[in-house]
């Protein structure tokens, strides 16, 4: 594992990717650190989470689109998988090498707490709980992303697909369920028990409300679960495609 | 050393690699040799772990591929068809980078060192790979493949895309491993197999059409009850042509005498076939020196490594002698009949696609 993660750090950073992620992170960040909360005037670092939700939508895309889709275009996937080492440590090394990246661009918001401290004062419980917040949403969709970049050889379908998926992870939350349940298509299809019951259902689902929930300074357990959930069962789903290549 | 048992690769319906089996020993070189799309690639990627088997059993050191593909895999030194290159890396980090994925035990430095300098890559290792010439990136796989001293190299067509120098270093190179290694190499290029490999498996639209040694491959295809001769007649006519074979045709032991070519003004060369246990020539000779025929040419047809792999692969059949073939049961050759073949070669032209696809993917 250490070697993949090695090598990936170093590549981001060789390939320039690694710049232009952090660069656009930063200059988005700022910008919504300056529109949300300097000039609001108040010290609450809440809209500036929820607005960087969107960034992280276009971002993730470019750290995870090339980890795998790139081996097999080049055919490196095959030093990789007839080298002495198990399709988890791939993945995984993939996976935290793009964590960390991520970490490194997240961690801008401390510099933010620091200029916060010189116009007022810090609510460090709601800031932490954000940036937490923000971490695990950021490793559930990396894990979305590797998977994504498993199952295709292009690089820009599988940017492009990846940022889909997100962007209908951010529409799908409560107000986006509630439009649902007032169509009449199904209402139609659906009794009102079922009806009810497959809306709790999914709303258990939406991201977005998970992560709007830590925004709003509520730390929940549950939410913590889920989000680590789909990182362990998209690296899971990644290694069964690598796995599932060699059986074809 | 590595032992294949029956290894079949099914995509679909059709069988890329049906049914080989063959074993390797300790220390020796074996050339796999096929058409494009023989298979060749199919059973590397399969002995090297990269692709499963639809069946079959694969042991390296003893070792099932499939059950425990890490050590297995620990045992092998794979360089694929197109090097597994990072081209965004120098030679250098690149070879850590291998170094560590292998979670090679060896002294770093020294050993690094040491793959460089077998492969002459030393001048270039602050290099980016990128930058390389196709001989530089092609040396630099087979350094990677080198790392951790793995007692079997896999090597796919290791000299596609050189120039002759580099081809000549390559398989230099080769036979020095040789030494210390178990080497498998394939190439669809026949003096390159006969150059480096102890052993040769040829290998077309699927299964094993021939194994053994060059001569030994040779001694049983060719036919050595063959000879070419160049008889000149009184006459410089067609009349002599038929009068020669109508003689040669009676000494005992000639099966079969066709002439041939007119190969200088009214000479003709005939082609003489004998049972293969009485040897004709001083027949001949001595009925020409009666007849007042000048015998200008002898010569017997000896069939070069390159003329088998064109009669195998060309799936056309073969006169080989059972008996023959039974004495020395290493060798084996699969003839296919007429019919056989045709549907060997429509089946082969779908199987080319499909490899194809595969390849690809």
């Amino acid at each position: 594992m250490g070697a993949i993660y090695r090598r990936e750090m170093g590549s981001f950073f060789t390939s320039g990717l690694g710049y232009v992620f952090l660069t656009v992170f930063y200059i988005a960040s700022g910008y919504f650190f300056y529109n949300d909360v300097v000039k609001s005037g108040l010290s609450d670092t809440s809209p500036m989470f929820v607005s960087m939700f969107i960034v992280v939508i276009f971002l993730i895309p470019v750290l995870t689109m090339r980890l795998l889709s790139e081996e097999k275009k080049n055919r490196t996937d095959q030093g990789l998988l007839t080298a002495p080492i198990g399709l988890w440590e791939l993945v995984l090394g993939k996976f935290f090498a793009a964590f960390t990246l991520y970490v490194i661009a997240e961690s801008i918001i401390f510099v933010y707490a620091v200029i916060l401290r010189y116009l007022g004062d810090i609510v460090w419980p709601s800031l932490l709980g954000n940036y937490f917040a923000m971490l695990i949403l950021g490793a559930a969709f990396i894990a979305i992303g590797i998977f994504i970049s498993s199952l295709t050889e292009n690089q820009m379908s599988s940017a492009v697909v990846s940022v889909f998926i997100f962007l209908v992870l951010y529409a799908f939350d409560d107000s986006a369920l509630d439009k649902l349940n007032s169509n009449s298509f199904f209402s139609k299809v659906f009794k009102v028990g079922t009806r009810e019951k497959m809306l709790d259902f999914l709303s258990h689902l939406s991201m977005r409300s998970r992560y709007t929930e830590f925004t709003k300074g509520v730390f929940s357990l549950s939410s913590i679960v889920f989000f680590l959930s789909i990182v362990f069962l998209f690296n899971f789903f990644t290694v069964r495609v690598l796995e599932k290549k060699r059986w074809a | 050393m590595i032992e294949v048992k029956n290894l079949t690769k099914r995509y679909g319906d059709k069988r890329a690699v049906n049914d080989i089996s063959f074993k390797v020993e300790k220390g020796e070189i074996l050339g796999f040799l096929g058409p494009n799309g023989a298979g060749k690639s199919t059973t590397m990627n399969m002995l090297t772990g990269y692709i499963s088997s639809t069946s079959g059993q694969i042991l390296i050191n003893g070792i099932d591929i499939l059950e425990e593909p890490k050590k297995a895999k620990a045992n092998i030194g794979y360089l694929p068809e197109i090097p597994p290159l990072y081209m965004d890396m120098t030679v250098d980090a690149y070879l850590n980078f291998v170094f560590d994925l292998k979670k090679c035990k060896l002294p770093r430095k020294a050993h690094l060192t040491d793959v460089c300098n077998l492969c002459k890559i030393s001048d270039v290792r602050p290099r980016l790979i990128k930058n390389l010439s196709k001989g530089y990136k092609q040396r630099v796989g087979l350094a990677q493949a080198l790392i951790n001293n793995p007692p079997v190299l896999i090597l796919d067509e290791p000299t596609v895309g050189l120039d002759p120098n580099q081809i000549i270093e390559i398989r230099s190179l080769i036979k020095k491993l040789g030494k210390r290694h178990t080497v498998i190499l394939s190439s669809h290029i026949l003096p390159e197999i006969q150059a480096v490999c102890d052993r040769i498996i040829i290998i077309n639209k699927g299964v094993v059409a021939a194994d053994g040694t060059a001569d030994e491959i040779a001694k049983n295809i060719t036919n050595e009850h063959k000879m070419t001769l160049r008889i000149e007649g009184p006459t410089h006519t067609k009349t002599d042509k038929e009068q020669i074979v109508k003689a040669i045709k009676e000494i005992s032991g000639v099966k079969y005498v066709r002439a041939d070519m007119e190969r200088e003004k009214g000479i003709y060369d005939y082609d003489v076939e004998t049972d293969g246990k009485t040897d004709v020539r001083r027949d001949i000779n001595k009925l020409c020196f009666e007849n007042g025929w000048n015998i200008l040419m002898l010569q017997l047809s000896d069939l070069t490594l390159e003329d088998i792999f064109l009669k195998i692969t060309m799936g056309e059949s073969l006169d080989v002698k059972e008996e023959k073939a039974e004495k020395k049961p290493r060798i084996k050759i699969n003839l296919m009949t007429e019919a056989e073949a045709k549907a060997a070669d429509e089946a082969a032209a779908d199987d080319e696609s499909d490899e194809e696809k595969g390849d690809e993917e």
